[in-house]
């Protein structure tokens, strides 16, 4: 059983698919116009990343390596297929929201990337987390993306989410009076390049200094000759 | 180490396990797919119909009609493309048509439903699928804004056919902030459906109900 906190610091830090590791930059780019598809996306994909880690972990003593990327993809696109066609016919309403990502996820790299380098190595549940906390963490990342790109683009916050998380969250929906229509840039495509520069930037400055903090406390204090 | 452990280690290098492995994968996957396929086909089918009827009984005056409107069809052309034309009727005569037709946008085609009632006026227009700009152009969305309501009640004659257009042509139809190809589109897409009615019109109202 290896260690939760560990898991959990990789996925939602130290690694985060999108921050740490620069994978699934193309959904990245494409969903976060607004905070609440960054969302969506991220759930879905949390959801597909787990079941994926899990098939893979399972199934991880038959698979020999020379033949274990075609089995992964294959394993992958049956199971991200699997779900469209089960949500598109049992949850038709879920479906019209999050059918336009469940598509992107099979070109999704991360989930490939996971399964090679976690899922084939480690036991069910360990990847289970794994999974999980890789999902939470690309999750975070595009709704703090699709937030930042939101409220300068369009002045609004969480809009549409009663669509994707029922009418209970409207609440989510904020609408900043003084925005007026926002800064267009930051809605399309360049938008979401110039904020993932600026959290990748932000990643690096806090991760240089917590670094910095620890060589100070674990060195000795500098004497004063 | 359990015994089988040791014998699958034996055979894993062997050329023949591993091709019959990603065989065994492929088949299993290619299974799975075809059991799943023949099980979702009939109810995403019929979502998608129900999805098409919901659009359809909003586009129509309530009441307005007592057949089937799903199936009660005309085939049509507009710019050389085949379209759908839905006859809505009580008691047999036609009290109105929808118009199921594309119109290209910013980015692909914007499907839209158009009602129309006997007199020639807009009784409702929805989108049904777009792959417009996600915070922008997605407005024409009834679910996100209530732009589309403009149309009710317009017609060839009301507003005049240069007024037709959105506010930067000097139309009477709102654009939004930042998207401005999106609207016109949808606004050309509706004049479209208004034209072709005006020029078969007598020949749609007097086509007999289907037996």
């Amino acid at each position: 059983m290896a260690d939760i906190k560990q898991l959990a610091r990789d996925g939602l830090w130290d690694n985060n698919v999108v921050t740490g590791q620069i994978l699934a930059m193309c959904p990245t780019m494409a969903v976060t116009a607004t905070a609440t598809n960054g969302l969506g996306m991220g759930l879905a994909t949390t959801a597909v990343l787990v079941a994926s880690n899990m098939l893979v972990a399972a199934l991880r003593n038959f698979i020999p390596s020379e033949v274990r990327i075609p089995i992964f993809v294959v394993l992958i696109a049956s199971l991200v297929t699997l779900v469209d066609m089960a949500i598109n016919a049992w949850l038709h309403d879920l479906y019209k929201v999050l059918g336009l990502f469940i598509a992107l996820i099979v070109v999704n790299c991360a989930i490939l990337g996971r399964a090679e380098a976690f899922a084939s190595k480690a036991p069910v549940l360990d990847s289970a987390l794994d999974g999980l906390f890789m999902g939470l963490g690309f999750t975070l990342s595009l709704t703090v993306i699709g937030g930042i790109r939101e409220i300068l683009g369009s002045g609004t916050l969480f809009s549409q989410a009663h669509l994707l998380l029922g009418p209970a969250f409207s609440f989510l929906e904020i609408q900043f009076p003084s925005a007026g229509s926002g800064a267009l840039l930051m809605i399309l495509p360049p938008g979401g390049f110039l904020v993932l520069g600026g959290l990748l930037a932000g990643k690096r400055l806090i991760d240089a200094r917590a670094a910095r903090q620890r060589d100070v406390g674990a060195a000795p204090a500098p004497s004063a000759a | 180490m359990p015994p089988s452990l040791t014998l699958l280690d034996r055979l894993r290098p062997s050329l023949g396990f591993q091709a019959g492995t990603l065989a065994i994968s492929v088949a299993a996957a290619t299974l799975a797919l075809s059991v799943a396929y023949t099980h979702t086909k009939e109810p995403i089918a019929q979502a998608l119909s129900a999805d098409t009827l919901a659009s359809l009984a909003q586009v129509l005056p309530q009441g307005s009609y007592d057949n089937d409107v799903g199936a009660d069809t005309l085939a049509a052309q507009r710019n050389g493309k085949p379209i759908v034309v839905h006859l809505a009727r009580r008691g047999g005569a036609v009290t109105g048509v929808v118009l199921e037709l594309a119109e290209r946008g910013y980015s692909g085609d914007i499907g839209l439903v158009v009602g129309i009632q006997r007199d020639g006026r807009v009784s409702g227009v929805r989108v049904t699928r777009h792959t417009e700009t996600p915070g922008l152009g997605d407005k024409i969305e009834k679910a996100k804004t209530d732009w589309v309501l403009d149309f009710n009640g317009k017609s060839l004659a009301d507003p005049t056919p240069e007024r037709w257009g959105v506010k930067k042509d000097s139309g009477v139809f709102d654009q939004f902030a930042g998207a401005t190809i999106t609207p016109r589109a949808v606004v050309k897409g509706v004049k479209g459906a208004l034209d072709l009615y005006a020029t078969h019109r007598d020949l749609w109202l007097a086509s007999p109900p289907p037996r």
